[in-house]
């Protein structure tokens, strides 16, 4: 524990600019919303406690709004608004808007209509008895309505590293991505404190009494305006071309660390979750993505990879990981797995992502008509022999991966399947696995490799060209480790890779990463 | 000063106000008195505009009140509540300066008046900066009443202002009401639900039931001449006291006999009414008490006895009134 805590330090230290700018992001992003919440919430509240019968619908509609899950709510934003700060302010605010629409009405409604009485038999305009009257006595509940909303703008915000928005959430969803849980703690912890201290800070503000909360109220934009402005202090964009990488990308020696090293790239660089990259680079948001080679939306969306010419990305050879444990247990299971062995090469897995990411079409669908198209589809016999937990990780060509595994089990053997899609990453599958949560899922040698075993720099060198060896070493790797069998690879080789656009990588006459560095050099 | 004509308010299909009309002299205190319901409070709020009528109009010195904006004539009348209404987010005198803010007083006029109310309504100025929760009740209504009082509108308006207080408390509020001279200049309209106060407080009382006004009078009229067995039956449980409250000795002095023994220099004005009489025998160490009658400049010493005689002489004659 005390080993554990000190690496996450060590950790801490080590990219202590990153997590500062990363908290000030997350602060900034908490506030901005929070207070655009409260310029649209406040007056709306007003007027629903004046127009009682607007009430219903108002509130209504924001406690739906509410209850949309946030990562919807953060796609639903990206075709209106695209990628960064916009729709993640927006969606953050959306989520801040119930709690002081609330809290306003409840607040102002509750002031004690003797004293509302007496404040307009003594001459005061509407506006006079809202402001010196209604507002100073509902403050103590609108105050409450706004650390609410606070604390959960706090805990979404994590999310807005989804949509290249920034904030803790790069540590925290890098970290789930890499299996490590040092990079996760280094964004959850602050995250968490975060939300900690100004619920603490709020919950003083609301102690203050009555005639403190009159200058409270003013000093509290000021406050909100001071902390909403932290995000544009590290948003100062510079460069010509802009980078989009997964948070797990960012964190990889395979990734934008061998970049650096390897190449000497650098480029200007946000962090995006990966089912909004590829649309992102289409939409000339992103220039340079970090994509996987077979992804459907290469082809989509016109996108093309440039060539690796120093070697830094192993092979990503994709093969289903079987616990020992399930093989005794369904001795069926394997020979049924290894069917598909050989079968899907890059080009056909492209198609069918393709159709999954592209064409909208069901992974059910796209599963059968490949096993149809080799003669290996059989109907299910709909046996009872036990259940196969199948995980696979969340996106597309996992899930396409996981049904045709289904199928062939459900076709073959008398075994019943139950799938455990969208695990998440590598980290969290993984666990599933050696935790006995699910049998099998299919990863990749590449993964394996960096992301799990963690092998040592020079092994790494040495093995990391020859796709034969890559397997070799982790296949015992595995086995040795974690009693984890990799069967038989499946043929496609989903490598990162970098990406552009066909048109503008034409133009600026780039094939290659070495020469996207020469590039961008010599345009600085 | 204050004309009511044909006054009605309607809630849907319910009449709170049906056909009411009054008038109010300038100075004159009247009292709307009535069950809870009977539209009395309806009546008030119109006064100020806080509720628009139905029908009818009101005029204040001649003047349709309809003709100002409301906030304007709300500034140029008082208005008591019964639970005081004090802003609880309000210092003692920043609620006292309300109005004064209102039509923009300077700082040191609004001070100036503070303090003078304050003085003569028996509240000690340390109270100026404590807030409304930590005074008592009867502090908190003389705070209501000096917020009324501060920008001497001709005309204030009371809805039940002292019905959220205790007996004792009451009993003392009335009587420095009946000896405040801010007040004796005013013209005021108070409700209240109380026959005690209502004949205490009223120059003149308006009993209304069901929305509609039953008799208006002064207190005699209404007791010894009742319009109906509604007024009377209104009145029967508190008759006794009431009576005592409102005959004064100056009715009853051709009744008196002087005893001629005066023993003491203390004098009790004819304008006192029996009750007041009867209660200053309890603390005198005599067996009289001194009475003078202002108009012909008359002592009469009087026994307690010669005093209930007199009493009962009167309540047996024909009314004539």
């Amino acid at each position: 524990m005390n080993e554990q805590q000190q690496t996450l330090l060590d950790f801490m230290r080590q990219q202590s600019d990153k997590l500062l700018s990363q908290t000030l992001e997350h602060i900034g992003l908490t506030f901005i919303s929070l207070l655009i919440a409260v310029i649209i919430g406040l007056p709306l509240g007003i007027i629903i406690a004046r127009k009682k019968q607007l009430s219903g619908t108002v509130l209504g509609i924001a406690g739906v709004l509410q209850t949309i899950p946030s990562i919807a709510l953060l796609g639903f934003m990206i075709p209106v608004l695209g990628i960064g700060p916009k729709p993640a302010i927006v969606a953050l605010l959306l989520y801040a808007l119930l709690p002081i629409i609330r809290n306003t009405y409840t607040g102002i409604t509750g002031v004690d209509a003797v004293v509302k009485e007496a404040a307009v038999a003594m001459g005061m305009s509407k506006w006079q008895v809202l402001k010196q009257v209604e507002l100073p006595l509902a403050m103590p509940v609108i105050l409450a309505g706004i650390r609410t909303a606070t604390v959960i703008n706090v805990g979404v915000a994590t999310l807005a590293s989804y949509i290249a928005a920034g904030g803790l959430g790069e540590f925290i969803f890098g970290g789930i991505s890499l299996n490590n849980t040092n990079m996760i703690l280094a964004g959850a912890i602050p995250a968490a404190l975060l939300a900690i201290i100004f619920d603490f800070l709020l919950s003083l503000v609301q102690k203050l009494n009555l005639k403190k909360v009159k200058t409270g109220a003013y000093a509290l934009p000021v406050v909100t305006l001071l902390l909403a402005s932290f995000y544009f202090i590290p948003s100062a964009y510079g460069g010509k071309l802009t980078a989009g990488f997964t948070p797990e990308f960012m964190g990889r020696q395979d990734g934008n660390l061998g970049l650096r090293e390897k190449y000497g790239l650098k480029i200007h660089t946000i962090v995006i979750n990966d089912a909004v990259m590829y649309k992102a680079a289409y939409e000339q948001e992103l220039d340079v993505i970090s994509g996987y080679s077979t992804d459907g939306r290469l082809k989509a969306y016109n996108l093309v990879v440039l060539e690796d010419d120093k070697h830094i990305f192993p092979p990503y050879y994709a093969a289903p990981i079987v616990s020992e444990a399930a093989l005794t247990k369904f001795p069926e299971l394997e020979k049924t797995l290894n069917l598909l062995a050989g079968t899907i090469t890059d080009s056909i897995m492209t198609e069918l992502n393709y159709r999954t990411d592209y064409l909208h079409q069901t992974p059910e669908r796209v599963a059968k008509d490949f096993l149809e198209s080799k003669h290996l589809y059989k109907p299910a016999r709909n046996g009872k022999a036990g259940i196969i937990r199948i995980g696979s990780k969340i996106f597309g060509e996992q899930y396409i991966l996981a049904n045709i595994y289904a199928m062939l089990i459900k076709g073959y053997t008398d075994y019943d399947v139950s799938t455990k899609t969208g695990l998440g990453g590598t980290k969290i599958c993984f666990d599933a696995l050696t935790n006995n949560q699910i049998d099998f899922y299919p990863e990749y040698t590449g993964t394996g490799l960096l992301a799990i075993l963690q092998a040592p720099a020079e092994t790494v060198n040495k093995i990391i060209s020859d796709k034969e060896s890559t397997y070799n070493y982790v296949k015992a790797e595995f086995n040795r480790r974690y009693s984890i069998k990799w069967l038989t690879p499946i043929g496609f080789n989903n490598a990162y890779a970098l990406m552009m656009r066909q048109k503008q990588a034409r133009e600026l006459n780039v094939k290659t990463i070495s020469e996207l560095k020469n590039h961008l050099d010599s345009n600085k | 000063m204050i004309k009511a004509d044909n006054l009605s308010k309607h809630f849907g299909a319910v009449k709170a106000v049906d056909n009411v009309s009054f008038e109010v002299a300038e100075g004159e205190t009247m009292v709307l008195l009535g069950t809870s319901g009977c539209g009395k409070t309806t009546t008030l709020k119109m006064l100020n505009r806080l509720i628009e009528p139905s029908e009818g109009s009101i005029s204040i010195n001649g003047k349709n009140i309809k003709s100002q904006e409301p906030e304007e004539l709300r500034r140029g009348i008082g208005y008591v509540l019964q639970n005081n209404g004090l802003f609880p987010h309000y210092t003692v005198a920043e609620n006292i300066a309300i109005v004064p803010k209102l039509l923009k007083w300077n700082k040191a006029k609004t001070q100036k008046r503070t303090t003078e109310l304050l003085e003569k309504l028996h509240l000690s100025s340390q109270y100026l900066s404590a807030y409304p929760n930590e005074l008592s009740g009867g502090q908190q209504q003389r705070v209501g009443l000096a917020r009324a009082l501060v920008a001497d509108a001709p005309v204030l308006l009371m809805d039940e202002p002292f019905g959220a207080l205790d007996n004792v408390t009451r009993t003392k509020i009335h009587a420095e009401f009946k000896a405040l001279d801010e007040l004796k200049r005013k013209t005021i309209i108070m409700v209240t639900h109380d026959v005690q106060e209502a004949f205490t407080l009223g120059d003149r009382v308006t009993i209304m039931d069901k929305g509609r006004i039953v008799q208006q009078g002064t207190p005699q009229q209404l007791l010894f001449s009742p319009a109906n067995s509604f007024v009377s039956d209104f009145l029967k449980e508190q008759r006794l006291q009431l009576e005592l409250r409102t005959i004064k000795l100056v009715n009853l002095w051709n009744k008196l006999t002087d005893t001629g023994r005066k023993t003491h220099t203390d004098l009790l004005s004819a304008e006192e009414d029996m009750w007041t009489a009867m209660e200053s025998f309890k603390f005198t160490r005599h067996d009289n008490i001194n009475i003078i009658n202002q108009d012909s400049r008359e002592i009469k010493s009087v026994s307690f006895e010669d005093l209930m005689g007199a009493y009962n002489q009167y309540k047996k004659q024909p009314r004539h009134e």
